[in-house]
């Protein structure tokens, strides 16, 4: 057993939070509130390999191991948790679900672009009507001369309307529920597929959130990504390396507002004297600490079982779970430490408290994480 | 990062886990029953390794690392919590400064027999007027011609009644604040050294914790441990090895409460099914779980930094405060799960709920923790 960073993944470290100081701490502030989406980071992220982070370099990724690529998403949600989705979602769930499931002829066509950061990536699954009930999509998917017709609708796409390639799950077979559904690959511009509404929401604000409407896109036969009905299955495991780069951002998270918390503390006065004087403030330092250093070695264990290429369900699960609610407690401590100046937009850290919300929502709920872990424990279906 | 065992890890693992099961585990109600444990045992768990698992093979130890002293604490504590401070205190109170800060003589006529189980230790800090704010303790030594002379009283001193050396602290003056304070090595039998009251507590009951009086005891001045004015260094930098004990013993209990919640959700039947099959009682068991974990973790982590030599004290109050807080959230959601008997003494869970209250008390309360966490983060 041995919990020290490797001397390359202490330079990764540096490298990224020297960038995410310098280049993504600008104008976070304002891309919150306008909602703009941070294209010319995410340009400077692929120069940097970042698009292509846990894809092996003959297909244009840096071929880092999870723990390199848990360091690169913490390290960016500690500025900016909006760009960080932006790297997990094209990562781990679009790019990472074509590397693992796709054709040799997918990989070359699709990865290659994406990993280098040329194309950007989504991944659409959850639907108006099936959300935590993933394996309960409506969207349809009929094989007619050659080409796939999918029907449907995709609610709360990240990326929906920036991406270029999007993997869509639907339903191929509807007498099989869940083991009726599969994978397709498509691309932007593809007649019939509209982007529909762009969410307005309370957190990542500069993230891209939109409903994807699918009147009929005609998809090549060859784009079904893994094999038919089998997609669910796929959709599983790709979501555990998805809550894997969702712990990361959620430790990312907590840890910039515990940052934010600490400093205002030292040099806040109240009273005759810095507030970080105070128990009361000293404890929930303390407590913040402690919890975030359990979520990340949480994050790290789970990255390390799938490095090792082992089942992480529950681990990752475990871990994503954890670092949300760390996450969730370590903002609103913040902001009670801040006192009513943590209610401004003069700081950042009402926008951590924001963010910090979907961590608990995004790629399954606390509850759905709390149904895997339980499931895995009690050895039940 | 290597979250892994090693090979060695893994049989110590199996091996004490064996042990606790099939000698501790079926003795653990008797000895909550009776107030007090077999003295055999200690004999057994010597013979295993396990009074002086981290000290080298030539003073008597199993030479192993502290990682393999939080998977030893883990195990038996998941038997019984009564025998693992028994443990806890040997190992990390006792054998840890007479190993670090004893002469040779010392370690060659005490810490051999500590290691093997011959004696037994115990660690003499709190007094009745100073717990946490331990280095305000009252205890006077003066100095003879020919050693020392002790007066004063120590409380709530685990192992007080059945060791037969102690690690007692004293000052020569209380003017000289911390700096007073110097450790010495007391004999039972010594005259003037007295045992006084048992304490009759709400958990650990098969542990004994007493009062230990010091009525004019006259010592050897061979028996001073490190230097005058030592003491408090020898009391803090113990404390911290200490609190990976005291995290491990935590998680050894929580982990018991996961078993047993685990279990009798299956089997007991509510409503027509087994409960096992409510969200609510899923919520408790994954929560359990996940909190283990991390409490693992932590504790594992600040035990490897031990090993290597690195600084651990932060990370050893994180694992202490998090698994002790931790183990008694387990607690109470392992008697909720079992429902009235969980409040029952025919199921363990409610010795459990007993034993795990104290862990966020000794060697250092929660606050104590966070206190040593804050500093180190407010450090400038
Ligand atoms: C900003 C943002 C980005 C997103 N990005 C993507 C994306 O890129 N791709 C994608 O496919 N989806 C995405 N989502 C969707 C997200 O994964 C879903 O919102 C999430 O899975 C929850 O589904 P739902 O909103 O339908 O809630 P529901 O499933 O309707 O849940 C409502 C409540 O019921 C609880 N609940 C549901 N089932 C159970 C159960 N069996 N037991 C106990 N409680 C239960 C839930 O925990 C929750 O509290 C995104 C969402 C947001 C907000
Ligand atoms: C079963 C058992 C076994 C024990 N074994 C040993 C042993 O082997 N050897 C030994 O030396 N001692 C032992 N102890 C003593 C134990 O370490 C002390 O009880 C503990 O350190 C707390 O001290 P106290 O009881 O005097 O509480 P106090 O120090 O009086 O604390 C009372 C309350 O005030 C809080 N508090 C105190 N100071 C501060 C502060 N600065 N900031 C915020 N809050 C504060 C505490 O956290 C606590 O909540 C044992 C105790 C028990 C119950």
């Amino acid at each position: 057993m041995d919990f020290e960073l490797t001397e390359e993944q202490k330079l990764l470290q540096k490298t990224i939070r020297d960038f995410a100081g310098d280049k993504v701490a600008l104008d976070a502030r304002e891309r919150d509130e306008k909602s703009i989406f941070p294209s010319d980071i995410i340009r400077e992220l692929a120069g940097l390999g970042i698009m292509g982070a846990i894809i092996p370099s003959e297909y244009g990724g840096s071929g880092l191991d999870y723990i390199s690529y848990a360091i690169i998403i913490e390290e960016i949600a500690r500025i900016d948790a909006s760009v960080a989705i932006i790297i997990s979602s094209h990562n781990s769930l679009c790019t990472n679900h074509i590397y693992t499931f796709g054709t040799e002829e997918q990989r070359k066509r699709y990865v290659i672009p994406l990993a280098k950061g040329d194309k950007l990536g989504c991944w659409a699954n959850t639907e108006p009507g099936a959300g935590s009930d993933a394996g309960g999509i409506e969207t349809t998917a009929t094989l007619k001369n050659g080409e796939w017709i999918l029907k449907g609708t995709k609610l709360f796409a990240t990326q929906g309307s920036v991406a270029d390639v999007i993997v869509i799950m639907a339903v191929t077979d509807p007498s099989k529920g869940s083991k009726g559904i599969s994978a397709f690959i498509a691309e932007k511009g593809t007649p019939g597929l509209r982007i529909g509404k762009k969410e307005d929401k309370l957190g990542f604000r500069s993230s891209d959130t939109s409903e994807l409407i699918l009147d009929d896109v005609r998809i090549p036969e060859e784009n079904l990504l893994g094999r038919p009905d089998a997609g669910f299955a796929d959709v599983l495991k790709i979501l555990e390396g998805g809550r894997i780069g969702i712990g990361s951002m959620a430790v990312g998270i907590a840890r910039g507002a515990f940052e934010e918390a600490t400093r205002y503390a030292k040099k806040r006065i109240q009273f005759g004297t810095r507030i970080a004087e105070f128990q009361a403030i000293q404890w929930m330092l303390s407590d913040m600490a402690t919890a975030i250093d359990a979520a990340r070695l949480l994050v790290y264990h789970a990255a390390f079982l799938k490095d090792h290429g082992e089942r992480c369900s529950k681990e990752a699960s475990m871990a994503k779970l954890f670092a949300s609610e760390a996450a969730m407690n370590a903002t609103t401590k913040t902001i009670q430490i801040f006192g009513g100046h943590g209610y401004i937009k003069d700081y950042p850290v009402e926008r951590y408290f924001r963010d910090a919300k979907l961590c608990e929502i995004g790629e399954g709920t606390s509850e759905i994480q709390r149904l895997i872990i339980a499931r895995e424990i009690l050895g039940r279906e | 990062m290597d979250f892994l065992f090693t090979e060695e890890h893994k049989a110590l693992r199996e091996m004490v886990r064996d042990f606790a099961r099939n000698e501790i585990a079926p003795l653990a109600l008797k000895m909550d029953e009776d107030g007090d444990y077999p003295k055999e045992l200690i004999g057994r768990m010597a013979q295993l390794g396990l009074m002086g698992i981290t000290m080298p093979v030539e003073y008597g130890g199993a030479g192993m690392d502290p990682l393999s002293q939080v998977i030893a604490m883990e195990e038996i504590s998941r038997a019984s919590a009564s025998i693992s401070v028994v443990m806890a205190v040997n190992n990390g109170l006792v054998c840890e400064p007479i190993y670090h800060y004893g002469t040779e003589e010392q370690k060659r006529r005490y810490l051999v027999r500590l290691a093997k189980g011959e004696m037994l230790g115990c660690y003499g800090l709190t007094e009745p007027g100073s717990g946490s704010d331990a280095l305000a303790l009252s205890t006077s030594v003066k100095k003879v011609s020919d050693g020392y002379i002790i007066n004063g009283s120590k409380t709530f001193i685990s192992n007080g009644f059945h060791s037969d050396i102690a690690i007692i602290f004293a000052t020569f003056d209380k003017a000289l604040g911390y700096k007073g304070i110097t450790a010495f090595l007391v004999e039972k039998g010594r005259k003037g050294f007295l045992v006084g009251k048992k304490e009759k507590k709400m958990g650990l009951l098969g542990s004994d914790t007493a009062e230990l009086i010091f009525d004019n005891c006259h010592i050897p001045a061979e028996d001073l441990l490190g230097r005058e004015g030592e003491g408090y260094k020898i009391a803090l930098t113990t404390l911290d090895g200490g609190r990976i004990g005291i995290a491990a013993q935590s998680i050894g209990i929580a982990q018991a409460c996961l078993d047993e919640s685990i279990k009798y959700s299956k089997q007991r039947v509510a409503f027509g099914q087994v409960i096992s099959n409510f969200q609510a009682i899923q919520w408790m068991i994954a929560d359990m779980a996940t909190e283990i974990e991390a409490a693992r973790w932590l504790t594992y982590r600040a035990a490897c930094m031990r090993g290597k030599g690195q600084e651990y004290a932060k990370e050893a109050s994180m694992a202490k405060l998090y698994a002790s807080e931790m183990v008694n959230r387990a607690a109470y959601k392992a008697v909720q799960i079992h429902g009235g008997y969980g409040y029952i003494k025919d199921y363990p869970v409610e010795r459990y709920y007993r034993d795990a209250r104290v862990t966020t008390l000794y060697e250092g309360t929660s606050e104590i923790q966070r206190l040593v966490i804050a500093r180190e983060l407010l450090k400038d």
